[in-house]
Order: structure tokens, then C-alpha cells, then sequence
């Protein structure tokens, strides 16, 4: 890869799968998981890698959290080496708590509570890219799900909540992660969220359990798609599809392929 | 001239398509115009712009003032109507100067206006004058059938790109397994449906295989054999011929294709299927052009010389001569 990739891939923590199949160019990231096998320790290792960008331009983040308050977050990414609070007093990290999210207060229609919500984050995206980090950020939200649930089912205001995210992207060199819960989402109910998002995506990261059933070693596998829409995302190999497995640990997690651990 | 109305992707990204494609950037501020749904199409940035008391900074890209313009009333179909005509409209040119509509994606448009009034649009468009066609893009499993079916209804010409592999439910029975998937994003079948004016639909499959930024069509014409086949129903007697039963249907010869005379019979193409074609090595051009001569300067007697173009044409066939017209 380009020097430059590679630099970016180091700060990325390159040398493991994920980040192999990622590449650092993924514009759009769709985190599907399930009950049986939980994604949210890619986000933790997502956000954490974001945050810890350096090469002196330094990266960003905006983490809209509905589903857990800061201090799970904080006491998950220490225990990664991450400290959370330090990020968000330096305003590296940007964290909207969305568990009350719309709010009683805000009154009229839920469009109008995301629109408010959307421009709080360009906002902030805006301040950042004029401060001195010129460095990738990323605004990842925990997770879609939820916010469907908070926008009363409306899945079209999501939707366009989600359109002016991506928006974001690509005009501002920043990056979308979001988290989905694909087991809630059966074919009958008609078309819903997960089909969208999955057009929408430039890389979609699915989470399921072992067809085997249960192990200790290890908790899952996980199936990284990249569309490689943009020649930037392009892999070196050019594959476009990774399976491989994953065992999530109190400092981040382990990927590997099938059959390669002792 | 081509006006895109992109729903989908930023204004670049199509024009950075087309320069790869090898379209001059003279050729596309000349031919090209982008109606930018994707930038702000509620205008939510135009209102936080307000708020703040902020200048309106027009189109976010100031190098492509005039190939894109920014739209921001996705739900008002009028007025979205409106100003595709006024975009194509503004290509310069001799005389009446005719545009293509390109929507991407009629699936986007779905999610902020009702199935009726984006038919109404796209009738609306077909029907102006200065438009010469029309196509979109549309997200079949994003809808329910009936609505992909009413799209379909509308147009002339259906193209579908179909996995090449199935799976049952993308992944979900076979959790994990997602080998087939590789093959799927590089490769896919490719399905053609075309509406002629007479009511008859033509079909046209091919495989489609995609390569970094380019896409390269195979056709597959075993494909379509195998399609062929099985449009046959599943009855307990049999439909189809075997082999021998195909060259003696080849060798038939038909009523209005002899006098009943005893003549050779003068096939334009010497066939392989007859004996005395295969026998008779003077067969040619020249020998039928022979024929021909004979036949101007003998009686008039009213006679009707059938010559079959190929063995292919069968009889009867319900190819309408009257196709290649263009009214």
C-alpha cells in the first residue's frame, strides 16, 4: 500500500484482520450484530482507534450514545488503554447523551428534534475541522435501533437523519459508524431500516455467532463487506468480502481465522 | 445534454465518473447538468445557515457553479418537476436541443414522496417534448413488489442485475458463510426486458462483471437457452423435441415452398439439412442469380418463387415484419 495508507493504517492499529479489511478509507460503516453475538466491542475498538489517530493532525469523534451513559464507555476504553475523559475535557471527544433522547421538552415533530440534533453535530464536526485537528473524524452513534425506537418507529425520519450524516462524509472528511441490531429486523414486517442501511454502507461489519454453537475461545465470527466504493477504500488484494473470528477480551479483542489459534 | 438528479451520491462523485470515462471536463460543463438532491434535500443546512445568520454559501462547490445546482424541497414533486425541465432547458444548442433524465435513485424519491406522484413526475417528463428518455435506478427489495411493478409498467426497457449466487437470506440461515458474497459483488446476471410498440416483449441476458471502475457485459447466450427450457411448464407428457425429431422438422418441406413439380427446391442459403444441397456443389450465388434471369424472361405465369432467407426463420414465426419500423 501507498506510504501514506500505510502510515494511516499504522495509526489504525494496523496488524490485525479488521483493520486489514477496513482499510482507512471507509467512508460509511455499518455495524450489524445479534443477540447471540454483540458487536458493541467494535465500536469500542473503533472509536478508540479514532481517537487515537496521531501523527500530528489528530483525530475526532462525536459519540451519540442512546444506549449506555459515559461511564460504561469510560470504564470499557480504560480498561483498553483509552481514557475517555480526558478525550472529552479536551474536546478530542464530543459525547452526545441521547439516552432521554427526544426529550418531553422538545415538543412537535420528531423531524424537527433530529434536525436540531444534526446540526449540533455538523457543528461540531465544522469546529473541529478549523481547530488544528485536520486529522479524519468520526461520528459513530449507539446505536440506530435505539434511535428508531426514540423516533416513535419512523424509520424515514432516521433515514434522513442518517442522508445528512453521510452528507458529512463527504464534504468534510469525516467518517459514519453505526450500530444495528440485525435480529430485530425480520423480512415480514416490510422493508425496514437494515435494508437501507445496507445500500447506504461503503462497509458493512456483521457479527454472528458461531454456527457451532458456543466456545470459549472464541465468541463469534465476523464478516467484513467492503463495497470499496471510493479508489481510496480500494484493498491492495482487491477482495472485497472477510470472515473471520473474533474472541473479545477486557483490552480490546482478538481476530483470527478459523482454525489458526492453539 | 443530461440532466442527473442525484438523490444517492454527491454531485462529484457522477462527475468523476464521467471524466474517468473519458467525457472532457469542456464536454460535461457543456452536456452535464446536476440537479444535487444529496446535499441538502429537506434543507436543514440551509436552516441551521439562518440560524446562525450565516451568508448562503449557494453550491458547495464553487468550480461547478453552473454544472450542479442544489435543491432542497425533496417532497415537493412540482416543483422538483419543474426544475428538471428548467435545468434541460438550459442546454445551449442549434434548433431544439433534446435532453436525458437520469434519476438516482427512484428508491430515495420513494421515501419522501408517494409512488403516485412520482409516477405522475416521471409521465410528466416523458411526455415533454424535449425529452428523449428517461432512466432511474431502483432498489427492487427496498419496495414492496407491486410498487417495483408499477416503475416497471412505466418504462419501455427493464434492466435487472441479479445475484449470480443465491442465498437464502443474505447470510442468515448460513450465518458466517459469506464466500458467496465475494463472488457477488464482482459479478452478477444481467436481465433485459424490452417493450416493443407492438406490444411484444423481447428478452436479453447477459452476465455482467465488474472490474475496479469498469464494467465489462458477456453475453450469455447459453443462458438464454437454459432460461428457454424452462419456460416450459412441467406437464407429464413431453414438450420438447429430441434431436431427431429436430432434423426431421428441418427437413420438412413446406407446402408453399415447392410447386409440386419436381423442381429443386432453392434455398437462398445453401442448407446443410437438404441432400441435394449437400450434394449439389454448384450451389452458389451465381447459380441462383441464374435462376433468377430465367425466371424474368420466361411467361409471365404467376408463379410464387419462395426463397427462405436462413433456417432459422421458421415459419409462421409471430416476428412482425412491420418491427423494424420506427413511427
Amino acid at each position: 500500500p501507498p506510504p501514506q495508507l500505510e502510515a494511516e493504517m499504522e495509526e489504525y492499529g494496523a496488524g490485525d484482520l479488521l483493520s486489514e479489511a477496513m482499510c482507512a478509507g471507509a467512508r460509511v460503516v455499518v455495524v450489524e450484530d445479534c443477540v447471540e453475538a454483540p458487536a458493541a466491542f467494535v465500536l469500542h475498538l473503533l472509536l478508540k482507534r479514532a481517537l487515537a489517530a496521531g501523527g500530528g493532525g489528530g483525530g475526532g469523534a462525536a459519540l451519540l450514545a442512546l444506549a449506555q451513559p459515559f461511564s460504561h464507555y469510560d470504564r470499557v476504553l480504560r480498561k483498553m488503554g483509552c481514557n475517555l475523559s480526558m478525550h472529552r475535557k479536551s474536546e478530542r471527544l464530543h459525547f452526545f447523551d441521547l439516552q432521554g433522547f427526544p426529550g418531553g421538552t422538545q415538543g412537535g415533530a420528531i423531524a424537527d428534534s433530529l434536525a436540531q440534533l444534526y446540526s449540533a453535530v455538523q457543528r461540531v464536526v465544522e469546529t473541529c475541522r478549523a481547530g488544528e485537528n485536520a486529522g479524519r473524524f468520526t461520528v459513530m452513534i449507539d446505536d440506530v435501533s435505539l434511535l428508531e425506537v426514540a423516533a416513535n418507529g419512523s424509520a424515514d425520519d432516521v433515514l434522513d437523519f442518517l442522508h445528512y450524516c453521510v452528507t458529512l462524509t463527504s464534504e468534510m472528511n469525516c467518517s459514519l459508524v453505526v450500530l444495528i441490531h440485525e435480529d430485530i429486523y425480520s423480512s415480514e414486517d416490510g422493508v425496514g431500516l437494515l435494508a437501507h442501511l445496507r445500500y447506504i454502507a461503503d462497509l458493512v461489519i456483521k457479527a454472528a455467532p458461531l454456527s457451532t454453537g458456543l466456545a470459549t475461545d472464541v465468541h463469534g465470527q465476523l464478516s467484513v463487506v467492503n463495497k470499496g466504493m471510493l479508489i481510496e477504500q480500494r484493498p491492495a488484494k482487491g477482495q472485497k468480502v472477510w470472515s473471520f473470528h473474533f474472541k473479545v477480551k477486557e483490552n480490546g479483542a482478538d481476530f483470527f481465522y478459523p482454525g489458526s489459534r492453539h | 445534454g443530461l440532466v442527473v438528479v442525484a438523490f444517492d451520491r454527491s454531485p462529484e462523485v457522477y462527475l468523476d465518473i464521467m471524466l474517468r470515462h473519458g467525457l472532457d471536463s469542456n464536454a460535461l460543463s457543456r452536456c452535464v447538468r446536476i440537479l444535487d438532491c444529496y446535499s441538502d434535500p429537506l434543507g436543514w443546512k440551509q436552516n441551521i445557515r439562518s440560524e446562525q445568520h450565516q451568508e448562503d454559501s449557494g453550491t458547495p462547490c464553487s468550480t461547478n457553479k453552473d454544472t450542479i445546482t442544489i435543491f432542497r424541497s425533496v417532497k415537493d414533486v412540482d416543483k422538483l418537476s419543474c426544475s428538471i425541465i428548467d435545468l434541460g432547458r438550459g442546454f445551449e444548442g442549434e434548433g431544439k436541443t433534446y435532453f436525458s433524465v437520469a434519476v438516482d435513485s427512484i428508491s430515495s424519491m420513494l421515501r419522501h414522496a408517494s409512488v403516485q406522484s412520482i409516477s405522475g413526475l416521471l409521465s410528466n417528463l416523458r411526455s415533454h417534448d424535449q425529452i428523449s428518455s428517461i432512466f432511474w435506478l431502483m432498489h427492487s427489495d427496498l419496495h414492496e413488489t407491486k410498487f417495483s411493478r408499477a416503475f416497471e409498467c412505466l418504462s419501455t426497457m427493464v434492466a435487472c442485475v441479479e445475484p449470480e449466487v443465491v442465498d437464502s437470506v443474505y447470510g442468515e440461515e448460513r450465518r458466517g458463510d459469506m464466500s458467496f458474497l465475494e463472488h457477488n459483488y464482482s459479478k452478477a446476471k444481467f436481465h433485459v426486458r424490452l417493450k416493443r410498440r407492438n406490444g411484444r416483449v423481447k428478452h436479453l441476458y447477459e452476465e455482467l462483471c465488474v472490474e475496479g471502475y469498469d464494467v465489462k457485459f458477456i453475453s450469455a447466450t447459453s443462458v438464454s437457452i437454459e432460461v428457454n427450457q424452462s419456460l416450459l411448464p412441467k406437464v407429464q407428457f413431453n414438450l420438447e423435441l429430441s434431436e431427431k425429431e429436430r432434423s426431421d422438422r428441418a427437413n420438412v418441406v413446406l407446402p408453399f415452398e415447392h410447386q409440386g413439380k419436381g423442381e429443386p427446391i432453392r434455398i437462398y442459403d445453401g442448407r446443410r439439412s437438404l441432400p441435394e444441397a449437400h450434394q449439389d456443389p454448384n450451389l452458389t450465388t451465381a447459380a441462383l442469380l441464374d435462376e433468377t434471369e430465367a425466371l424474368k424472361s420466361a411467361n409471365p405465369k404467376g408463379e410464387i418463387h419462395y426463397l427462405r432467407d436462413s433456417d432459422d426463420e421458421r415459419p409462421d414465426s409471430d416476428e412482425d415484419p412491420d418491427d423494424d419500423l420506427d413511427i
